[in-house]
């Protein structure tokens, strides 16, 4: 199967050629950082957690995401889910992989990473995420797999994967809770306790991965004889839809009690955020744009005439994948240190390095996704452009 | 079966690394015989806060510590590391702060270290177990087993940890040869001179004050000097509301 | 066999490859000579036998580690009345003064790169 993904024409080798360069020189970064060590970050005492764990925070979103299409495909039977599960499944594998490599990259001694298997920890929320991002990781790939193979045979898929693929969906919903946990039960951070960070995550998730998995299969839809079904990608663009406004309601609850109530704790976070606080203001900007982009993308999404059509579709996938990513990959996990527990404002923004190690891991799950849907699309038959 | 010369001495070895039991016939090294450790079931502190503001450049606890222990001095204030430091009153006690504070306590610092707390969240949190909670109350830290996640500066209410983020050495001009340095990577802080409670010495910052502003015991035992302070005078605690039970107690 | 002739070749040429340390060093007479540690004068002996040192040295330092660390279990008492402290630095380094003279000969000769030196300091100028 894997050999599907060695044959190709120029566009297609260009595109691997320039993400094979993207990834050296992230890896060239990487090696410069085990050198140096994690200085060569933006981060810094007040802000200990930057970039690298924001991306690891939002791509489990995108890996989660998957369920909302196997889900109503195996469990409600909507046949129009039936040729883009595998791409859900797919997308998932590269997502949880450039999770792992984003949670390797911010290790300060990665090559101690095995002590988390050698003294398992159940009272830290670590240990459990190693264990449901790396079982969700080997979850999608048998069932990838599996269903591949079947394909190619003409067959359906042996019993077996049926109980693999309903563990798979409850596992989806558990790999973000958990990451939500690594921050929701930390006394020490007002701005993450909060009950709603977790339903507030799976919101999101299931706003930004759809909406990335619709832009994939129009692309596909340029790029190869595969398409996904008007069905398809109305039902899906429906899901996006109704996630992404539970995810807005749920961004308005979380300013209500904080302006609310008035705790300095709670306000001071979101103050830092929307208007600058003491001076700082680095990410309001980021966040204004966020929430025009939701804003926008939502009305678009809102109205049935906007959302079938192909352009303003395509323009509110991306605002609501864009406007996702700024609030966890930017703002989330940033502002839990911004003010430190001393009330002390120190800055954070990704230096040259870290940007570019980021991207490399970015490069390698595109690379990922490119072959994994070409080799898809070949068992097929769809490849053709 | 078959043992060659090597597989025999090596067998030879592991059992008496297992029984504990070395060389024969050597006679007893010389030197001093080794000292008692201190003996106490919940170690804490007391800061006397009346007492060091009255000496308020004084920063003898701190150069102390940073000495006994290899603590780097780095300029470069994103990269600090601090086991124990000077901060303004109303940033340690955020809930204490009023316009109408006296002006002694709000212009003078108060002394931070970490608290090791009787609840520790930063233990609850670290995936090695590379921090513990110790049977006598010190928060531990195994430098050999941390993976630098940084779960657990996140985790700290109090802002006591500090993390390598590039190789302390070469901002240690003169280390101490009694006392490792830590590499990048790894996360520290106050480990409360355990090094020093086996031998039986008090930790450096109070055995430095000149002023008898650092008091150090044994909280479970009710005639330790540290029970007694706090007996007779009021003591306030960090951030007491989120239920870590800090065991530094500060006397204001 | 197909492409015998290359397979046969290359097979050649893996062997010669690898067997290359033993030849060359026979072919250009090389001298090989175990290292000289330069052992502590005057003191009354390690705390294992030397053979026992040689081999599970390093065993015993991540024993001490963990004894030391995590359980705090700091002194022993031989039987014949020596006590010690488990420590790298005050009771290994204590004697063995000089860690390039003693410990780096041997590593250096087996070409071994402990990264204990990382944090822990040897007398003499610190580091490795």
């Amino acid at each position: 199967m894997l050999e599907k993904a060695l044959s190709g024409d120029r566009r297609y080798w260009s595109w691997v050629v320039v993400l094979l360069a993207i990834i050296g020189v992230g890896f060239f970064y990487y090696l410069k950082q085990l050198h140096i060590g994690l200085g060569i970050t933006g981060m810094s005492r007040d802000v200990s957690w930057g970039f690298y764990i924001a991306q690891f925070t939002f791509l489990v979103g995108v890996a989660a995401s998957a369920v909302m299409v196997v889900l109503p495909y195996y469990l409600h039977n909507v046949k129009e889910f039936g040729k883009v599960t595998i791409l859900g499944e797919l997308l998932a594998v590269s997502a949880v992989t450039m999770c792992l490599l984003f949670i390797v990259v911010d290790l300060g001694q990665p090559q101690r990473m095995l002590n988390i298997v050698l003294h398992p920890t159940p009272h830290s929320i670590l240990f459990w995420d190693m264990v449901v991002l790396n079982g969700y990781l080997l979850l999608n790939v048998v069932i990838s797999r599996v269903s591949l193979l079947a394909e190619r045979r003409g067959e359906a898929p042996p019993v077996w994967v049926q109980p693999v693929v309903y563990l798979s969906i409850l596992w989806a919903i558990s790999i973000h809770t958990v990451t939500a946990f690594i921050y929701s039960g930390l006394a020490a951070r007002p701005f993450w306790l909060t009950a709603i960070l977790a339903p507030r995550f799976l919101a999101s998730a299931f706003s930004s991965g759809p909406a990335l998995l619709i832009l994939l299969c129009l692309i596909l839809r340029r790029f190869s004889r595969f398409d996904a079904g008007e069905g398809a990608i109305s039902k899906i663009a429906l899901i996006v839809t109704y996630a992404m406004a539970v995810n807005v309601f749920f961004i308005l609850m979380e300013l209500f009690t904080a302006f609310y109530s008035e705790i300095p704790a709670h306000v001071e976070h979101f103050k830092y955020l929307f208007i600058g606080l003491e001076g700082h203001h680095r990410l309001v900007p980021w966040m204004w744009a966020s929430v025009i982009l939701a804003v926008v993308s939502l009305l678009l999404l809102v109205n049935p005439r906007t959302r079938r059509g192909k352009t303003t579709l395509t323009l509110a996938c991306i605002g609501v994948f864009a406007s996702i990513w700024i609030d966890k990959g930017l703002g989330m996990v940033v502002t839990g240190f911004v003010p430190n527990p001393l009330g002390e404002i120190t800055e954070y923004w990704p230096t040259l390095p870290e940007t570019l190690i980021s991207v490399g891991i970015y490069a390698l799950g595109a690379l990922m996704v490119t072959a994994f849907y070409r080799i898809a699309l070949a068992e097929r038959g769809e490849l053709g452009a | 079966m078959t043992v060659d010369r090597r597989g025999f001495f090596k067998l030879a070895g592991l059992t008496v690394l297992g029984l504990e039991l070395p060389v024969l016939g050597a006679a007893q090294k010389p030197g001093k015989p080794l000292e008692e450790p201190l003996e106490g079931r919940r170690w804490g502190m007391v800061v006397d806060l009346a007492a060091c503001h009255e000496h308020p450049e004084c920063t003898r606890c701190i150069e102390a510590c940073n000495h006994a222990h290899n603590v780097p001095r780095i300029p470069d204030r994103k990269h600090e590391i601090k086991w124990i430091w000077k901060e303004p009153f109303g940033h340690a006690f955020p809930s204490q702060g009023s316009r109408y504070l006296p002006e002694d306590l709000a212009e003078k610092p108060a002394l931070l270290m970490c608290n090791h707390c009787d609840n520790p969240p930063c233990v609850r949190v670290c995936p090695t177990q590379a921090t513990w909670k110790r049977e006598d109350g010190v928060v531990m830290m195994d430098w050999h087993r941390c993976i630098g996640c940084r779960y657990c500066i996140a985790a700290c209410p109090y802002g006591s940890r500090s993390f390598n983020w590039v190789d302390p050495r070469q901002y240690l001009k003169e280390p101490n040869p009694d006392f490792p340095t830590r590499t990048k990577g790894v996360v520290e802080k106050c480990n409360l001179c355990e090094e020093r409670l086996a031998e039986g010495r008090v930790p450096a910052c109070v055995e430095a004050c000149p002023y008898g502003a650092l008091h150090f015991g044994d909280l479970a035992d009710p005639d330790s000097p540290v029970r007694r302070l706090l007996e007779e005078r009021f003591a306030i605690r960090r951030k007491p509301g989120l239920g870590t039970e800090p065991q530094v107690f500060y006397l204001v | 066999m197909y492409d015998g002739g290359k397979i046969l070749a290359g097979l050649v040429i893996f062997l010669v490859v690898v067997t290359a340390p033993v030849w060359w060093n026979l072919a250009t007479g090389a001298e090989v000579r175990a290292p000289q540690l330069v052992l502590p004068q005057g003191q009354p002996g390690c705390v294992l036998p030397t053979q026992q040192m040689k081999a599970d040295h390093m065993e015993l330092l991540n024993r001490w580690r963990d004894m030391v660390v995590r359980r705090g279990d700091r002194v022993v008492t031989t039987w014949d009345g020596r006590t010690y402290r488990r420590s790298l630095t005050k009771t290994c380094l204590g004697c063995h003064t000089d860690k390039s003279s003693f410990c780096d000969r041997c590593h250096h000769y087996v070409t071994v790169t402990p990264y204990c030196w990382d944090c822990h300091l040897a007398p003499k100028g610190g580091a490795s």
